[in-house]
Order: structure tokens, then sequence, then C-alpha cells
């Protein structure tokens, strides 16, 4: 299986907007799957709705474009079904933690074996820039436009207190630590969330002098900090930073399936 | 034959196994709760998958994901929670994906009465989740016959892979009744049709195939890295907005129902052909009306029933054919909602029975009705 195997070279050009970030996101996936030498038709790669769903359609695998939202709670039938398979799920901020956050603190909850990846962008890209989740305070957006009021979520923090056994969060300016991190979530067995922070210059940027992808970039880059970095730093000075790197990672806790598997041995057993 | 005694909510699970089903999720609703219950006590023993999702919309999604990595599966709910699945079975729809949606119809709107009957989903079942989209809903009215429409639900479902809507309400889901289960060798089961390993995924045009047929389509990790599209496709699946190729996938889609319709269709009759007066009801109620029936005739007034076990695609013709120029009286607990259809068949004014206080039409009610007004 080589690099291309991974990807419907039939379906490009994408339907994604130039110098978005989701492109190197893509690409450190099919790169984690090219690594593991993982067969195609052995993962199942599931999608929401939003700028993020578009990538069900570009990865050669078996896949699946769903609602907004609920891509776990598919992925949650498609791997209670074949614990034998790898299942993937790519959602995007506004995807898992607003219209589907319920899908995926349960996910977490019940330490499934599916490999989600959240693609932050801060934002509603495909439907024009509304406010989202993680979208930074006293933004404007298509509907903050006076600045946004609402806090943010904080991904990690709100993965690992709902039970997700890896957890991790890396950025788009940083393509080979993403590919390395996803590839290490991947070989996790149990439910993984990657969060890759990314740029939407165009529904995000513009309205906060981030126009084009460049400049977003840097500021991205300007406020990220690896992990080992962080933790020689006063709290004061890493108060306004994106930390990046493994936070939690938890290799006792029973994954899901396993545990299905073993009440239907008990089940079956004690007949 | 096996007899046994249960509710209707269990002898749904019993059959449902039979009929080869390996996967349920669920959302606990009222009164719909002992079916899952029942599941997640059989399917274990079966080697099957049973999950209970963290809600109603979850528990499609999660159905129609086992489903499309080659389980038979169902969900089961009631009015509140099928409001809730609505957007997932426009999906299974898109998508043709098979699987079974199990409705034990409780009073409305919103929370409504939750411990009592009602048919108020009759026209949800067939349009509420959003755009055009094909259907199949049938709705049994005695306990064995709940039985082996469970199992014929399964069937239509794999055989034109869409999603098959099974209505009870609250009293054929919590009567306990007598029900003849047939051995398993008696019971005809039909499983889905898979396109053969070893085709060009590249060219392979799995949306694309006679008119009336339902797509061959692969299961996830068969080899064809196929792709599921929630959006408009085309013939190979992918999400297209090209006006000739979305009318094209949606009339197949269409089709794959409207040209099986005598297929799908089953209708009971009792007393019908010298019958002055026919009652048209379904589920339930039509056990009522049979009691009416009767009564009615012990006194000499002739009246017959016609129950269609297959509400949707909803059988026209047949109804025509059936009733003629007699006088018919539709029945449902709820304020009219297939007696527009019937109408639509007649092409004319019906007499109406409605109910929707959360208690059935009695036998006394029909039979004042039928004397008081069309006698």
């Amino acid at each position: 299986m080589s690099y291309m195997d991974y990807v419907r070279t039939f379906k490009l050009p994408h339907s994604w907007c130039p110098g978005c970030g989701i492109g190197t996101i893509m690409q450190a996936i099919v790169r984690a799957f090219d690594a593991l030498g993982w067969r195609n038709e052995d993962i199942a790669f599931i999608t929401g709705i939003g700028c993020s769903g578009r990538m069900s359609t570009y990865i050669n695998t078996n896949s699946m474009h769903t609602t907004h939202g609920r891509p776990l709670a598919f992925a949650t039938g498609v791997k209670l079904a074949r614990p034998d398979k790898h299942v993937v799920v790519v959602s995007g901020d506004g995807d898992a933690l607003a219209i589907g956050g319920n899908h995926f603190i349960h996910a977490a909850r019940r330490n499934i074996d599916i490999k989600l990846i959240i693609i932050n962008n801060s934002v509603y890209g495909m439907t024009g820039g509304q406010v989202s989740p993680t979208t930074p305070q006293m933004f404007r957006t298509q509907t903050t436009p006076y600045g946004n009021i609402e806090p943010n979520f904080d991904v990690v923090k709100l993965a690992i207190a709902a039970g997700a056994t890896f957890v991790a969060r890396e950025s788009v300016t940083r393509p080979r630590n993403l590919e390395k991190v996803i590839e290490k979530s991947f070989l996790h067995k149990g439910f993984s969330v990657v969060e890759a922070i990314s740029n939407c210059h165009i529904n995000l940027g513009r309205r906060n002098k981030l126009k084009d992808q460049i400049t977003m970039l840097r500021w991205i880059n300007d406020r990220i900090i690896p992990m080992n970095v962080a933790k020689r730093k006063s709290p004061e000075e890493i108060k306004d930073k994106i930390i990046l790197g493994v936070f939690h990672e938890d290799k006792e806790r029973e994954e899901y399936t396993q545990l299905y598997e073993k009440l239907v041995e008990r089940v079956r057993g004690s007949k | 034959m096996k007899r046994v005694v249960m509710p209707g909510n269990e002898t749904v699970a019993h059959a449902a196994v039979a009929a080869g089903c390996r996967f349920y999720a669920g959302y606990p609703i009222t009164p719909s709760s002992e079916l899952a219950a029942e599941m997640s006590k059989l399917l274990p023993k079966v080697g099957g998958k049973f999950i209970q999702m963290e809600d109603e919309i979850a528990s499609m999604a999660a159905a129609i994901g086992a489903s499309v990595a080659g389980y038979k599966a169902m969900t089961a709910t009631s009015g509140p929670g099928f409001s809730l699945k609505q957007e997932h079975i426009g999906l299974a729809c898109m998508m043709e994906v098979p699987v079974v949606i199990v409705n034990v119809m409780r009073g409305g709107p919103s929370t409504g009465l939750p411990t009592h009957p009602a048919q108020g989903d009759v026209m949800q079942a067939r349009w509420g989740t959003h755009g055009d989209h094909p259907i199949i809903a049938l709705a049994p009215a005695f306990p064995t016959e709940i039985y082996m429409e469970t199992i014929r639900a399964f069937n239509l479902a794999e055989r034109f892979r869409n999603p098959v809507i099974l209505l009870l309400d609250e009293i054929l889901a919590h009567t306990y009744e007598v029900v003849d289960i047939p051995e398993p060798e008696e019971i005809e089961l039909v499983e889905r049709k898979l396109p053969p390993s070893g085709l060009n995924r590249l060219d392979f045009y799995t949306y694309q195939r006679k008119e009336g047929d339902p797509p061959l389509l692969p299961n996830f990790f068969q080899g064809y890295n196929f792709h599921f599209e929630s959006l408009a496709h085309d013939e190979m699946g992918f999400p297209t907005t090209d006006p000739e190729k979305v009318a094209y996938i949606s009339r197949l889609r269409e089709a794959k129902i409207e040209k099986h319709r005598e297929e799908i269709w089953k209708n009971d009759e009792y007393m019908l052909e010298d019958a002055e007066i026919v009652i048209f009801a379904y589920g339930s109620v039509a056990r009522s009306a049979k009691e009416a029936i009767n009564r009615l005739r012990s006194e000499g007034i002739k009246v017959g029933l016609f129950r269609p076990i297959t509400l949707w695609p909803f059988p026209h013709q047949p109804l025509r054919k059936a009733v003629g120029e007699r006088k018919v009286l539709v029945a449902e607990m709820n304020l009219g909602q297939m007696v527009y259809e019937v109408e639509r068949a007649l092409r004319r004014d019906v007499f109406t029975l409605f109910k929707a206080d959360g208690t059935p039409i009695s036998p006394v009610e029909f039979m004042d009705k039928i004397k008081g007004e069309l006698i």
C-alpha cells in the first residue's frame, strides 16, 4: 500500500479554500495511515458536516459523510459491529463540540476505540463564519458583529474529564509533529482525541485583521507553545498560550468493544 | 410452532432476533422501553450487539452505522424519540441503508401522553424527515401478526435497502397476549444482495441500476472502499449538484418502492363481501372495529372491515377496488390523518370517527357512530 492509495485522486481538486489548514491535516492523516501500513479497506473514515466533513470524499477508504455533529454516533455503530477494524472520525469544532457535544463526551466516557481528530479552526467556516464554541473572546464573526462575549471550550480538558484515554493537541504550523501525534493516537487502544489547531483566514481571519493565510498562521504560531517549553515558564507567561503535546495517555483502562466481547463470553458461558 | 404469552414489545424483540437482527441501539422511552430491555437480554446470547446510546439521534445513527458494517440493525422509540430520529431516517433513505425503526405510538404532540395509546404518527412515518424520500411503514394489529410483520420489516429493509418503520401503539406494546411463534425453518428470511468481490472499484457505478431495482451496494470492509454520502450524490455515491444526476438518482430511489408496491402492500379484509358499510381502520383500532362488526351483524347491520397492514406505500388501488361505492367510515386514534389518503384514493368524502384523548375507540363507539350517522 502506498501513500497515494489512501487518496481518491479522481475527486481532486478539493473544495477547500486556498491556504486552508485542512489540507495539512489531511496529509498528516494519510501519512499516518501510510506509516502504519494500515490496509485502506480495513479503515472506516467517518465525518460530519462542515469543511471537515468533506474529507471523507477524498480519503480512499470505506467512508461515510454523515449528519452535522453525529459522526461519532455512526462510528460507534460501525466499531461495535466490527471491533477488528480501524474507525477514524474527523470533525470540526462546531461539529464535535456544539451540535455533537453529547456524542463527544459519551464516546469518551465509553472509551470506545475510535480515533477522533478535531479540526479546530475556531469558526463555522462552511456556513460563512459564525461564532463557534472555540472562537476566541471578542473576535468578530458573522453572528458576533460586535465581538464574541462567550467563553470557549478547552477541548483537551473536556476530553480528559469525559474519559478519553489519549488526548493531544497539535497545530497545522507544525505538520511533522501533527503527523507523529496522529500516528501515536492511531496506535492507542481506546478513545483518542487529537485537537488540530487550524486556520480559517477566509471566514474568521478577514473579520479579525488576519485576512491571509500567512498572517493567520503567524498569529497561530505566536500563540502555540510546546508542552516541554511551557513547563519551564511561569503561569503568567503561558496564560494566553495554546499548549501543544500529548496531555493524557491511559493504557490501563479497558476499551469498550473488548469489554462488550467479554460480556458476551460471560453470558454465553453461563447458559 | 410454539405458543407463548408476551406483550407486543417483547414479541418484536423475539421476532427481530429470529429475523437475523444482531444489532440494537436505543434510548429509553415509554412505552417502548421493554423492547430495548428484551433486546439487551437476547442479543448477547446470540453474539449480537446491544448498546444504549446517549440519545435518540445517536441510537438511530449507531443502527445505521452497524447496518453499513453488514448487520441487520434495529432501533425502537416512541413519539418524541421518533421526532428526534427523523434526520437520520432521511439519511438512511438517502444512502439507501437497510434499517428497522419501531415506533410505539403514544399520545402527542410533545411529551403528550406517554402511557396512553395513539395513532398520531402515521403521517410523520411517511413525511417526518425532510425532503422527498421513499418509505415503508407497517402497522400490525394482532400478536402473531406483530411477530410476522417484524420479520417482514427486516426482509423488506434488506430487500429494498430502505428504512422500514414498524408502527405499534401502547395497547399492542403492553398487552400480554398469546403469540404463535413459527419454527425457524418455517420463516423465510431475506438477506441483502452484495456485489461480488474483485470488481474494479473506480468503475463501480453502485447507485446506477435498472429503474425499480434497489442498488447493489457493498458493505463496509468488503474491499470496495465505498463512500456513503448524505449529500445528493451521483451514480458512484459522490456529492453532486448536477440537476440531471440529482434527478436521476432521486428517481431511482423512489422507483424501487413504487415499482414494487404490490409486493409490499398487505391488507386484511373482514366480512367485507356483503357489507353495506366499510370500516377503514388499522392497528389496535381495527380490533375494536372487528368486535363492533360482530355485534352489529347480530343486529342485522351489514358492516365489514378494510384493514391495511402496510400503511406506506398507501394501498390506493386495493382500497378503491375493495370498497367500491359503499359507505366508508374511517376510524383512527388521532384527529384525522390517514383519512386524507382514503379520500384521495376514493375521490370522495367519507364518514369519520376520530379520538385523540389517550383512550382507545371502543366497539360501542363504533356501533353508536354507525347507527347514529351511517344508517
